[in-house]
């Protein structure tokens, strides 16, 4: 027998958490899985055992990640049926729809009146020169390497790119005594962002943060490269030198290691395997599920909370959670409009407020075209299949191609086991600026579900028949 | 590339990587394992053989797809260590298993 529930809820980061734990409060059965063994999601990964043994390392990461810790410990406290290291791989998009996950090795379904995702953000794929080369890899990765495996970088490396994350990253790394050879940043527009800085100062705490962490970098006496319009990573085997270019001269110096940032993205695989309706986010450069103020999408039986609805950060996540989970209670029939308002008001006004400062940190720290769309030919896109960015540019201009899901067919761009998730942003932007096209027309690749591995003898033991048409009609 | 910060009071876990012994802090990933244990690239491209490494530590990448306790194409960087796990660099095309 399949266990029923009123709500299934994916991912516990900050907006999944508040969800759940709203939604329990209101009288719904509660089902939540997320694919780490521990609640947290990225922003607050680990942050329960932290507390427990590595005290000293939650003070280096932080109050803002230490508040994760209050909200794990509400989320562990709350009536609901917590799924750890389920990873989803297939939802049916339908009320009293089916969840298909994988547990300790074994393929478990649920059912559920309603579906509200909160799978995150990624870090936006920075295709440059030699990025696949290994000693290259995300600040987001050793920001998870840090918090999760108590580990830090060894050895020479350098932080490149832009964005509020690598700026944190530095701050912390320092604060454990581990010093960056440089920051090499690429171009912020801080003339075009004036503009958008009341949002931002309405929000309380952002800019003090911000100049916070500029000042324990710049008294942590790291070198700054502000202005970075060129980087390539050279090495035969692993990067052992990075080549970078700010104000017209070209630097190069040896590493060990580069930290690659260009600013996070919805995590969308999940929402584009529901077929759910997406629109292109000009200000943030990236695709975003169509949701109303309440988070509900296309697709009556699904709401979209947190960072995969458009970023918003964590503080914004976990309003938009508690927004979404009383929507979702109401559209159940559990509680009516009036009953859950005064919660579903403090919790909005609460997420303006954050949303209210993102317009500046998109402007920002809005990527510059070569990061998104690689000029030199010969940079890899697609990891999985090796597609190059000039075959990419060949196929459009020379073959006509015209999207990304014909690239598909052409070259296998975006097949590979990633399913797209490091290649697409980046592959559409290349046809759109190839076709002198917006992106939102050229779109995205198709996503199908199984959206996370699974191995066919998964389905064999599955005895139950897959309706694969409500996932890909 | 990496190394174990102090003030932990995890406890080790030891497990083989690459063939060689490393002790690495509780609740750590393979993926984690494979860059404490110094393994430079974790496995080669199926298609031009050139080397890869762990790149995002979260799940979105695949290019942590390494053996572990002898299973081909386990994506490292989601799997929590256990005592004596075996974690292996994966070279070349993965060897199609029953
Ligand atoms: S390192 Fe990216 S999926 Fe594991």
């Amino acid at each position: 027998m399949i266990t029923a529930f009123d709500l299934a809820i994916v991912g516990t980061g900050p907006a999944g958490m508040a969800a759940a734990i709203t939604a329990s409060e209101l009288g719904l059965s509660v089902a939540v899985l997320d694919e780490q063994p521990e609640p947290g999601g990225q922003i607050y990964r680990g942050v329960e055992r932290l507390a427990i043994s590595r005290a000293k390392h939650l003070e280096w990461l932080g109050p803002d990640y230490a508040a994760g810790l209050d909200l794990a410990r509400a989320f562990r406290k709350s009536k609901i049926e917590y799924f750890d290291a389920a990873q989803v791989w297939q939802i049916e998009p339908v009320e009293n729809g089916r969840l298909f996950y994988k547990r300790n090795g074994v393929t478990g379904i649920l059912n559920a009146k309603k579906f509200l995702i909160a799978p995150g953000a990624m870090e936006r794929p920075m295709p440059v020169p030699g990025w696949t080369l290994p000693g290259v890899m995300t600040c987001g990765a050793a920001q998870t390497l840090m918090k999760a495996n108590g580990l830090a970088p060894e050895g020479k490396f350098v932080l490149a790119g832009c964005g509020p994350l690598l700026l944190l990253l530095a701050a912390q790394l320092l604060r454990a005594g581990v010093r960056p050879a440089a920051i090499l940043e690429t171009e912020v527009h801080r003339w075009a962002a004036l503009p958008r800085l009341p949002g931002f100062l309405a929000a309380p705490g952002y800019l003090g943060k911000g100049l916070a962490l500029l000042r324990e970098i710049q008294s942590g006496g790291v070198p700054y490269h502000k202005g970075v319009t060129h980087l390539a990573i050279k090495g035969d085997t692993q990067a052992r030198e990075i080549e970078f270019a700010c104000s017209g001269v070209t630097h190069s110096e040896p590493v060990d290691l580069v930290l690659l940032h260009q600013g996070v993205v919805p995590n969308g695989n999940l929402a584009w395997s529901m077929r759910l309706a997406h629109e292109w986010d000009d200000a943030q450069r990236a695709f975003r599920p169509v949701l109303d103020a309440q988070g509900r999408s296309s697709n009556p039986a699904v709401l979209v909370a947190g960072d995969a609805s458009g970023i918003i950060g964590a503080k914004g996540a976990q309003a938009m959670g508690q927004v979404v989970a009383c929507a979702a209670a109401i559209d159940i029939g559990r509680i009516s409009k009036q009953e859950v308002n005064e919660r579903a008001i403090a919790a909005h006004a609460e997420l303006a407020k954050h949303r209210g400062a993102r317009p500046f940190l998109d402007t920002l720290y809005r990527p510059a075209q070569q990061w998104i769309a690689p000029r030199d030919d010969n940079t890899l896109v697609c990891r999985c299949e090796e597609v190059r960015a000039g075959e990419i540019r060949r196929l459009v201009l020379e073959q006509q191609c015209p999207g990304p899901n014909q690239m598909k067919s052409f070259v296998r761009c975006g097949m590979g086991p990633c399913q797209g998730r490091l290649c697409g942003l980046t592959t559409v932007e290349l046809i759109a600026e190839c076709r002198g096209v917006l992106v939102q027309d050229v779109g995205y690749y198709r996503i199908r579900s199984p959206i996370k591995p699974i191995t066919v003898g998964d389905l064999a033991a599955l005895d139950v028949p897959l309706r694969s048409d409500a996932v890909n009609p | 590339m990496f190394k174990p910060l102090p003030h932990s009071t995890d406890a080790s876990v030891p497990v083989v990587v690459n063939g060689a012994a490393v002790s690495v802090p509780a609740g750590s990933t393979a993926a984690a394992a494979m860059l404490l244990g110094g393994a430079g690239h974790t496995r080669s491209s199926a298609l031009s053989g050139e080397p890869r490494a762990p790149y995002c530590m979260m799940g979105a990448c695949f290019e942590c797809l390494m053996e572990i306790d002898g299973e081909a194409n386990q994506q490292g960087c989601m799997v929590i260590v256990r005592e004596g796990m075996r974690i292996d660099r994966q070279m070349g095309k993965r060897e199609v298993r029953e």
